[in-house]
């Protein structure tokens, strides 16, 4: 770990955050023993695969079920001929993050690998084969896909709700006034979470209970969707959800095999296993959407911007509407008195998108960190130079104060790290030892700090210890770790004294896992649970005149180490164990929220700022890239782990490394089916892809995002990662590809 | 029709009888020997998650059937260090933080076993990130992961307590 790494260890929170501790989980990750959904395996269980269509667009005339229903083993097929009744719509959206599924609601193909049966049988193997009997005859249509072939539509909402468009000031004014107008248009690919753990499901119904064991980034959150589906209440599902193999937003999402394995389960009485192969995994669980953006950068005689427009096109399905949000990433970046930004939406027929690892800003920064670098070159100045003297100190889209922003000590952290300041303002002027065109270039990181809605319980036990409890999802980013930290924060005890249950429906719900705003609000809900103990615990004891603390008055008591302590009088202290026994209470139960100040919410603008530096080196023969040096610079208010954020921030970067060079989904033009639906043909980076990669962070203190001052890093290494490799490219070679991801052969 | 096959799993002998040919070693040990340990994440042979030791050699066990296996020695993750103890490889993915959500771990670990045991890491960085490079990592741990290996083939330490 680089040594200048700034000290995040926090005097007013204790000991326990800051910590670099290893993870909790760590020991059953590197045993094989954590129990991941797929390794369930309760009596009597059946087999489910789903028989997904091989075309995009059309209909199934006709399914071999008897064929599949002879193969040995094979109990049932289910086709949309016998499919039960659900109890909703599967083409009405109920709740927010409900998309329309297809559970076998009809005979029609909306895209490949849409489920068209689902076969149940003794073993894995025989429910496979039973799948591949099916032998469906197709009545195909023409796909259609891409831009070209899709449908145009005005957009309604992009993302999860939010407005398709948005203005602040005149930017046909702006544009008047520029010096110089740099216009640009940037692709990017339909891209796959492709977590390392396909989807998976375990159902089980236990009388009208419906126990399901699957990854799933909002626990508590989803249950009504479940529910919904089969007419009982919420409180019915009991889902577990304690290792999550990868989610990146894939599992917020309710997706058809997990309904479809429900349905099953219900239908045949037993338990059902259905575990998605990795080919279903591109299709009907979500996707990054396809972006055609278009940037209109005007420029000033001094370097600074006076009008910018961003519009994007983004690719959805043909039956509903998630549209990456792509354009939004212009309103909060750079400062400019003029900003456009909108959206329009393109139906092909293909799965629906959803939220990838940062939706919006991750295919948004790319395009507008790209279009920054022109400009800058275009206005004869450094890339850094550039994005300082167009340095927001003050929200562009809404003019509020930031609540905390160090971007600018990222970008000096970063290019001093770097190296930046020898960087030759023209293309194709540096060689590394083995005669590789070497380019250098950079771009800033950029991610919200919401926080949404979460409930914590902390309960002290008799002996001082205690146990914490909120429905957490940890998909690797160290929930298990980084929020039981808190916990023993708010509690005034060490990590070792706490006992954190997380992971589970049953518990107080933790919110959703995604926005990068998990460790604040779920954070947030578990300090302010022990902090609610320590309040009762500190009642209990100045009340009680044989207690040492009796009497403190307004006198501060501090709660550490298992002690409360009267601040100043160090003397005049108590355990939690003796005042609990004393008051003859064998446990106190304390109860938190998180959630964010509403007031501090209208105030300020809240965002995780960063610089990413990035060097590559392009064989000038063969034209391979290659990243040899990634330097990240982040800002992330309070770093409560410093270890696992580092490794959030490093995934999130190479992720940025996948979106320049490699991620792409391809679709056959004729049948719409994807011909790369594999991690053979779908490129993710490897180990041998990375070469030198580091993330520093820069600490902040942050009084408004939230008491603990906590935004997020999950997702703020990706943003400005993709474009400062594709400008380091364009440093390297002259050339600019303005089509992502980057190949070899665009350089030619 | 049954086949009959001895494998030595961790060890343990098992004397199967297989009632179908199409069973995967990865299969074999995740649904009918309960050692959910080694992950399926392609199987296809694609991404690493399934790694295992059989006969000292790492391999995709997805893409080993079963009844091909008959007299083979296999080590699992489960099997990597007696109960209770870490491999020095498990310690040094704990302390370099090499892995997040930890799906692809236990193959990362056991292929690092077999590039060790293979000789092929030498102290060169640049050759175990290459040797690693058929274990996918989706959230990006491979700096940890190659450090990782790095410090446990130069370590001559024993198992440490879990």
């Amino acid at each position: 770990m680089p040594d200048d790494i700034a000290p995040t260890r926090h005097q007013r929170l204790g000991s326990n955050a800051g910590d670099p501790h290893s993870r909790l989980d760590g020991i059953a990750k590197i045993t094989g023993a954590a129990r991941y959904a797929a390794d369930n395996a309760p009596a009597g269980l059946l087999w489910a695969v789903i028989a997904g269509a091989p075309v995009a667009r059309g209909r199934v005339a006709r399914l071999d079920t008897a064929a599949a229903l002879a193969h040995p083993g094979v109990t049932h097929v289910i086709t949309p001929e016998n499919r039960p009744a659900l109890h909703k719509d599967p083409d009405l959206r109920a709740a927010l993050f409900d998309w329309k599924l297809d559970l076998l609601q009809d005979d029609r193909i909306r895209y490949a690998g849409a489920p068209m049966a689902l076969v149940l049988a003794e073993t894995a193997e025989a429910a496979a084969e039973g799948a591949r009997l099916l032998a469906p005859e197709i009545e195909a249509d023409p796909a259609r896909i891409g831009f070209g072939d899709g449908l145009a539509f005005a957009a309604e909402t992009v993302g999860i709700g939010a407005p398709p468009a948005t203005a602040v000031g005149d930017v046909e004014a702006g544009f008047a006034a520029a010096a110089q107008v740099t216009e640009v248009e940037i692709e990017t690919p339909p891209q796959y979470h492709n977590a390392m753990e396909p989807h998976a499901i375990v159902a089980q119904w236990q009388g009208e209970r419906l126990v399901i064991d699957t990854p799933n980034q909002a626990i508590v959150m989803s249950r009504p969707s479940f529910a919904a589906y089969f007419g009982i209440p919420p409180e019915n599902v009991h889902i577990r959800s304690p290792y999550l193999g990868g989610g990146f937003g894939s599992k917020a999402i309710l997706n058809p095999a997990q309904i479809l394995a429900c349905l099953a389960a219900r239908e045949t009485g037993r338990p059902v296993k259905l575990v998605l192969s990795r080919a279903q995994m591109y299709g009907p669980t979500g996707h990054r959407g396809a972006t055609r953006q278009s940037l209109r950068l005007g420029v000033d005689a001094a370097g600074r911007l006076t009008a910018l427009s961003h519009h994007a096109v983004s690719a959805t399905s043909s039956f509903d509407d998630f549209l990456e949000p792509a354009a939004n990433a212009a309103l909060n970046t750079y400062a400019c008195p003029a900003i456009s930004v909108s959206h329009s939406g393109s139906r092909w027929d293909i799965g629906t998108p959803g939220p990838m690892r940062a939706p919006g800003e991750a295919t948004g920064s790319a395009a507008l960190e790209c279009a920054m670098d022109e400009a800058a070159h275009a206005a004869g100045l450094d890339p850094l130079d550039f994005r300082l003297r167009n340095y927001a100190e003050t929200d562009p889209a809404t003019g509020r104060a930031y609540s905390s922003k160090a971007l600018r000590e990222c970008y000096a952290l970063g290019a001093e790290r770097f190296g930046w300041k020898t960087r030759p303002m023209q293309p194709g002027q540096m060689r590394d030892a083995r005669g590789r065109l070497l380019g250098w270039g950079m771009g800033t990181s950029l991610f919200p700090a919401p926080m949404f809605q979460a409930e914590a319980r902390a309960t002290l036990r008799a002996d001082g210890s205690a146990v914490v409890e909120t429905a957490a999802s940890d998909m690797g980013q160290g929930a298990w770790t980084a929020l039981a930290q808190i916990a023993a924060e708010g509690l005034g005890l060490d990590l070792a004294q706490v006992e954190f249950r997380s992971g589970d429906s049953e518990l107080p719900d933790a919110g959703v896992a995604g926005g990068s705003g998990h460790t604040a609000t779920a954070g947030s809900a578990l300090y302010s649970a022990g902090r609610d103990v320590i309040a009762q615990l500190t009642a209990l004891a100045t009340a009680d005149p044989a207690s040492p603390l009796h009497g403190a008055g307004n006198r501060a008591v501090v709660a550490a180490d298992g002690w409360l302590r009267i601040e100043g009088e160090d003397h005049r202290r108590e355990s939690y164990a003796a005042i609990l026994a004393r008051a003859g209470r064998d446990a106190l139960t304390g109860r938190g929220k998180g959630a964010r100040d509403p007031a501090h919410a209208e105030a300020r603008a809240m965002f995780s700022h960063g610089a990413v530096f990035a060097e590559v080196a392009v064989d000038p023969a063969l034209l391979q890239i290659r990243v040899t040096r990634l330097t990240g610079a982040f800002a992330a208010g309070r770093i409560i782990n410093p270890k696992l954020a580092e490794s959030q921030l490093l995934g999130g970067m190479i992720w940025g490394l996948g979106f320049a060079l490699q991620e792409e989904a391809l679709h056959d033009r004729r049948s719409g089916r994807l011909l790369n639906a594999d991690l053979a043909g779908y490129h993710v980076p490897v180990n041998a892809d990375l070469a030198e990669i580091e993330a520093l962070t820069v600490h902040e203190e942050d009084r408004f995002v939230n008491p603990l001052g906590v935004k997020g890093v999950g997702e703020l290494g990706i943003t400005g990662t993709a474009g400062a490799i594709a400008n380091a490219v364009w440093h390297a070679t002259g050339r600019r590809v303005r089509r992502f991801p980057i190949h070899p052969e665009d350089l030619a | 029709m049954t086949f009959s096959i001895t494998l030595t799993v961790n060890g343990t002998p098992h004397h199967l009888a297989l009632d179908d040919l199409r069973v995967t070693l990865l299969d074999l040990l995740r649904d009918r020997l309960g050692l959910t340990g080694t992950k399926k994440g392609c199987d296809r042979g694609q991404c690493g998650a399934c790694t295992v030791l059989v006969n000292g050699r790492r391999l995709n066990a997805c893409l080993a059937l079963a009844a091909q296996q008959d007299g083979a020695e296999i080590t699992t993750i489960e099997g990597l260090a007696p109960e209770g103890r870490l491999h020095p490889l498990q310690a040094a993915f704990l302390e370099h933080d090499a892995f997040q959500c930890g799906y692809c771990t236990p193959g990362q670990i056991m292929s690092a076993a077999g590039l060790i045991a293979e000789g092929a890491d030498g102290a060169d960085i640049e050759r175990i990130r290459e040797g690693m490079s058929g274990n996918l990592c989706r959230c990006g741990a491979y700096r940890g992961i190659a450090r990782a290996v790095a410090a446990a083939a130069q370590s001559e330490n024993g198992e440490t307590e879990a």
